[in-house]
């Protein structure tokens, strides 16, 4: 029977008919279910690691132990786990071992629109690319082999458009596999010097096999549609290329972009007038085909930048779009908001109100950058908030009374900790406040090691981020509650005064817990309202002004009473009032 | 069969991915062939959601483009207006009357624009309205505006009403069936 997945779920499923033991991740959009889907089996082992490159090496752990294994993250993920992954490449596996990254063109939920064939590449491991959901369950069933025959770990790339569309797939029988004996192999596994050399040479001779299994393997296929137009194409790209040419063009579809057959590109392009190369990001089959002395016409006509479309292809050809109706009103953009009740709110503001300096970090709190908040000063990666503070204090000494930090909890534990190890070490008076929600937020709610609880939400050790914070050299942790306004207005000018690093853990669950228990709305008494529209400051989508005053839509409110602390005129109540 | 292209529009938290998901048991129990995405990431945090939903004898593109759509599903009435364009000639908008102001709106720095359906509909485009608040609050629970909605697209496409109520018992929890059976036959009747 046919069921309908979306890619993630069939890569999940793939892994798992592929025999897979164990998988190691850390969530990120729009790889995150991959690792969600694999936790519903109880027959192999999963978990969420602190970050991706320590998800790679468990992963890396497990099949030198044995067993087949993989970690999925997020393209710049990637960039996390690439130590490992460079010098993976060099000892190859023992079981086979999956790396599964996903792209995120557009940048629908990223800090950018990096290209992960360019690891592959630069790595020289193997990479296939699904364009469906079928293809997706197929090539991670067959990645698993092909570790295991070439001896190396696969990538499997994915991009938001294969992960997360749902297409029908056919499932089938899990493959047994035993776990392979571990053998002590220094020459293999311990990359000194006079092993890696060697392990270099068995490298540049694995990629002479895989071009050779890349000219003739069932990843990489023609579909022959005349000789006028061939377009060489690859991952969710090729959907739209047989949208709007069907059959009257012929394809060579790749599904494994590293390494890229020769010979079969050369045949193809041979074999057709004019030559296309369409595939979304940069131009890394295109680059190819040049370095093959041909020239294709792509990157001239499709951008770099964003996701393709079918209407993408119409315009490059001069085929008519369909005609469409438009409304002359403008309709005002609806950006991503924190969250009525969001706890990270309340720190925001007190924040913005004190005109702090704020080096942010990735997750939810990212939006207190926007009005009306405007709160937040940068965005750069994983961490950057706490060791970035560092840099900025050390270089002007005058701004540690007006600049925090702020990184969540979740991003903290990823790779917060060693900024923190450096600010105490290396001195700087600089105040992190840690928003601690008690879930990893914006990848949809996933359990963290400060939450107390596994990914499969069984009690786990949790990390204790105050003794954490404690025992690495800060003196001065505090915590407050985000939703008091004045005790933060309190402790946040106390910490940037003092003459010492500090923590500022700001601690409350996530609103869109299941567990977590909400008030009934608040209502706004329009008599005591004077339309000081202080509370419009505070960004809460459940408060607007309506004939001049405010009122509190009860269908989002969640009673977390902040915008009633804020207001002077005692106007904002509770219902019954 | 030709490609289907249907559109599920709005705003982040409304529930759109259940219609999706019974849309596509539906489509996937006809036999037909079925492709369905959706962007989720930032999907809880308020902002506007888009899915997308195909079917026919062979669906290769899983996205909509302007001037593609047989249905646009919008489960706020500004939302509408910002997918109109997506449809085709001759296509039909089933749209919820509620409104759900954008932050630029509650900032007061844009306004939330007045007669929309009304410009939409002297350009000649086709809009089924419905208070699917109202209704679905008359079957039990405001939560079940999304399968009210999708009853309207439902009563538009040549698919059995059981195959609908039958995707609605496998997908639903069950404490939620009758809900949302009910629900759903109060907005088919209209």
């Amino acid at each position: 029977m046919k069921t309908l997945m979306i890619g993630n779920e069939a890569v999940s499923r793939g892994l798992y008919e592929g025999g897979i033991g164990l998988v190691s991740s850390y969530p990120g959009t729009p790889s995150t279910e991959i690792t969600e889907f694999l936790s519903k089996y109880d027959d192999i082992h999963s978990e969420w690691a602190p970050n991706e490159k320590v998800a790679m090496e468990v992963a890396f752990g497990a099949s030198l132990s044995g067993i087949r294994s993989a970690c999925a993250m997020k393209h710049v993920g990637l960039n996390v786990a690439a130590d490992p992954l460079f010098t993976l490449s060099y000892t190859g596996v023992n079981a086979g071992m999956v790396v599964c990254v996903a792209d995120d063109p557009a940048i629908h939920s990223s800090q950018n629109e990096q290209d992960s064939r360019h690891y592959a590449i630069a790595s020289k491991i193997p990479m296939l690319e699904p364009s469906d959901s079928r293809e997706s369950l197929e090539f991670a069933k067959a990645a698993f082999e092909l570790s295991e025959k070439f001896d190396t770990p696969v990538l499997l790339r994915m991009c938001t458009r294969v992960s997360h569309s749902q297409s029908l797939v056919e499932t089938g029988e899990r493959i047994p596999c035993p776990q392979k004996p571990y053998d002590k192999n220094p020459s293999k596994y311990v990359m000194m010097p006079s092993n890696a050399i060697k392990r270099h040479v068995f490298v540049e001779e694995r990629t002479k096999k895989l071009i050779e299994f890349a000219e003739t393997c069932p990843f990489n296929r023609v579909e022959k549609g005349g000789d006028e137009i061939g377009i060489i194409t690859s991952g969710t790209a090729y959907q739209y290329v047989k949208e709007v040419f069907g059959d009257s063009v012929s394809v060579l579809k790749i599904g494994m972009p590293n390494p890229l057959p020769k010979k079969l590109i050369l045949d193809f392009a041979n074999n057709v007038k004019k030559l296309y190369v369409f595939e979304e990001l940069d131009p890394v089959i295109e680059t190819h085909c040049r370095n093959l002395g041909l020239k294709p016409v792509g990157k001239e006509i499709f951008s770099m930048l964003g996701e393709y479309s079918q209407s993408t292809l119409r315009k490059a050809f001069s085929i008519p779009e369909p005609p469409t109706v438009k409304a002359d009103t403008v309709a005002p953009m609806r950006p991503p908001m924190l969250c009525s009740g969001c706890p990270h709110r309340g720190i925001y503001y007190v924040l913005a109100k004190n005109k702090v300096t704020v080096l942010g970090d990735i997750g939810c709190y990212t939006l207190g950058a926007q009005p009306p908040l405007f709160a937040v000063d940068t965005t750069l990666c994983m961490g950057a908030s706490v060791s970035g503070i560092h840099g900025f204090l050390k270089a002007d000494k005058e701004k540690s009374g007006k600049t925090v930090a702020v990184i969540g909890d979740s991003t903290f534990i990823h790779s917060g900790i060693t900024g923190l190890i450096n600010i105490a070490y290396n001195d700087s008076n600089s105040t992190v406040i840690i928003l601690d929600n008690s879930i990893t937020g914006m990848t949809g709610h996933q359990q963290n090691p400060t939450t107390g609880y596994n990914i499969k939400g069984d009690p786990a050790t949790k990390v204790d981020l105050e003794a954490l914070c404690r025992s690495v050299g800060i003196k001065r942790v505090r915590v407050v509650d985000p939703y008091d306004l004045d005790y933060c207005d309190k402790v946040i000018k106390e910490e940037l005064a003092a003459n010492e690093p500090s923590v500022i853990i700001s601690r409350r669950p996530c609103v869109l817990l299941k567990y977590v228990k909400t008030a009934p709305p608040l209502t706004v008494d329009r008599d005591k309202c004077r339309s000081c529209k202080k509370c419009m400051g505070l960004g809460c989508p459940s408060i607007s002004m309506k004939n001049g005053k405010a009122k509190i839509d009860k269908s989002l409110c969640v009673g977390c009473e902040v915008c009633m602390k804020l207001c002077p005129f005692a106007a904002i109540g509770k219902e019954n009032n | 069969m030709e490609t289907k292209s249907v559109m599920i529009v709005g705003v982040g938290g409304q529930g759109s991915l259940l219609a999706s998901k019974l849309l596509g048991a539906v489509l996937t129990a006809q036999g037909v062939d079925v492709k369905v995405s959706e962007v989720h990431g930032m999907s809880q945090r308020g902002g506007s959601v888009v899915t997308y939903v195909r079917f026919g004898d062979k669906v290769y593109s899983p996205i909509v483009t302007e001037g593609e759509a047989d249905y646009v599903v919008s489960f706020e009435k500004l939302e509408a207006a910002r997918w109109a364009s997506y449809l085709k000639t001759g296509g039909e908008i089933i749209v919820n009357t509620q409104e759900i102001d954008p932050m630029s709106v509650i900032i007061g720095s844009a306004e939330y624009p007045s007669d929309i359906l009304e410009e939409l509909k002297a350009k000649g485009v086709k809009i089924d309205e419905v208070d699917a608040y109202d209704v679905a609050v008359k079957a039990g629970s405001g939560k079940a505006a999304n399968v009210v909605l999708l009853s309207r697209l439902a009563k538009k496409l040549d698919i059995p009403y059981d195959n609908w109520i039958r995707a609605i018992e496998n997908t639903v929890a069950e404490k939620f069936v009758e809900l949302n059976k009910k629900a759903f036959k109060l907005g088919y009747d209209l």
